[in-house]
């Protein structure tokens, strides 16, 4: 079998004291449409240990994360090799539910650390302050001018979903404004 | 830049959005008997007041969802939102 290679492979993780970032690459992502009044939405829910989120900009955690994508998409993340379509299609059942693996559609770059609010907010127009945007919120919006997904992991820790293309282009965005941050305690590995 | 309240993610940039238009422009409901000059009325002219415009927005870097929006064309203010379902 041929070597995968994530869109920005030749992408450095780095780390320091205030930021760590680094690729997450082949998160299983699936893309589920549904009623969120429908039994078909309630099933899955359970299937995947968590209602399905209803508010606008948040995410739940369970067997997979869910995050809230519109009204009536949400956007399933698994772990590598995971098979949450699995999980979904057969709560589904035959019920009227759309499921679409879009795991080559995006990659993710995890940012951590008590900087990495900073860092975001250098190209992101969103209220990046934990009291608005603190663990379980996720957002669609533009960093850098690139379409990503925000989701905030932890306190201080995101995971940004960009697509393939831009990938490459917004890990060097984040290196270039992380800078300043990396100074104190680099560490470069590969 | 505006700041858009889209009804489902909050107000965001403008930036985000697509224009979609004046809202509330009713297809005609038997197209074949319009006249070459109703028919254009129908695609091409609409309002352009100066004061509160109903209009669509999509919120395309977003939810990717449409809705309208009542905008003063004098002061850019939103001052009504709803969803279309």
């Amino acid at each position: 079998m041929a070597e995968r290679l994530s869109p920005p492979a030749r992408f450095t993780p780095v780390s320091s004291d205030d930021l760590r970032i680094a690729e997450v690459p082949f998160l299983t992502q699936i893309n589920l449409r549904v009623d969120p009044k429908s039994r078909a939405a309630a099933d899955i829910g359970l299937a995947l240990g968590a209602p399905l989120p209803t508010d606008p900009g948040t995410c739940t955690s369970a067997q997979a994360d869910v995050l809230w994508m519109g009204p009536d998409e949400w956007l399933v993340v698994g772990e590598r090799g995971d098979d949450p379509e699995g999980t979904i299609r057969a709560a589904a059942g035959t019920a009227h539910v759309g499921i679409t693996d879009v795991s080559a559609q995006r990659t993710v770059i995890s940012v951590d650390g008590p900087r990495s609010r900073d860092l975001l907010a250098h190209g992101c127009a969103l209220d990046l302050h934990p009291r608005v945007f603190g663990p379980g919120r996720c957002a669609q919006t533009m960093l850098a001018r690139a379409l990503v997904v925000l989701a905030a992991t932890g306190e201080e820790g995101f995971r940004v979903f960009v697509r393939s293309s831009f990938a490459g282009y917004l890990a060097d965005w984040l290196l270039d404004a992380a800078g300043e941050y990396l100074r104190k305690g680099t560490v470069t590995s590969r | 830049m505006l700041l858009i309240p889209c009804p489902w993610c909050g107000p965001r940039d403008e930036a985000e959005f697509h224009y979609g238009g004046q809202a509330h422009v009713a297809y005609p409901e038997n197209p074949a008997a319009l006249s070459d000059e109703e028919w254009a009325r129908y695609l091409f002219f609409r309002d352009n007041p100066e004061g509160r415009f109903a209009e669509r927005w999509n919120h395309t870097a977003g939810c990717r969802r449409w809705f309208n929006a009542v905008r003063n064309t004098a002061t850019n203010e939103i001052e009504a939102r709803e969803v279309i379902a």
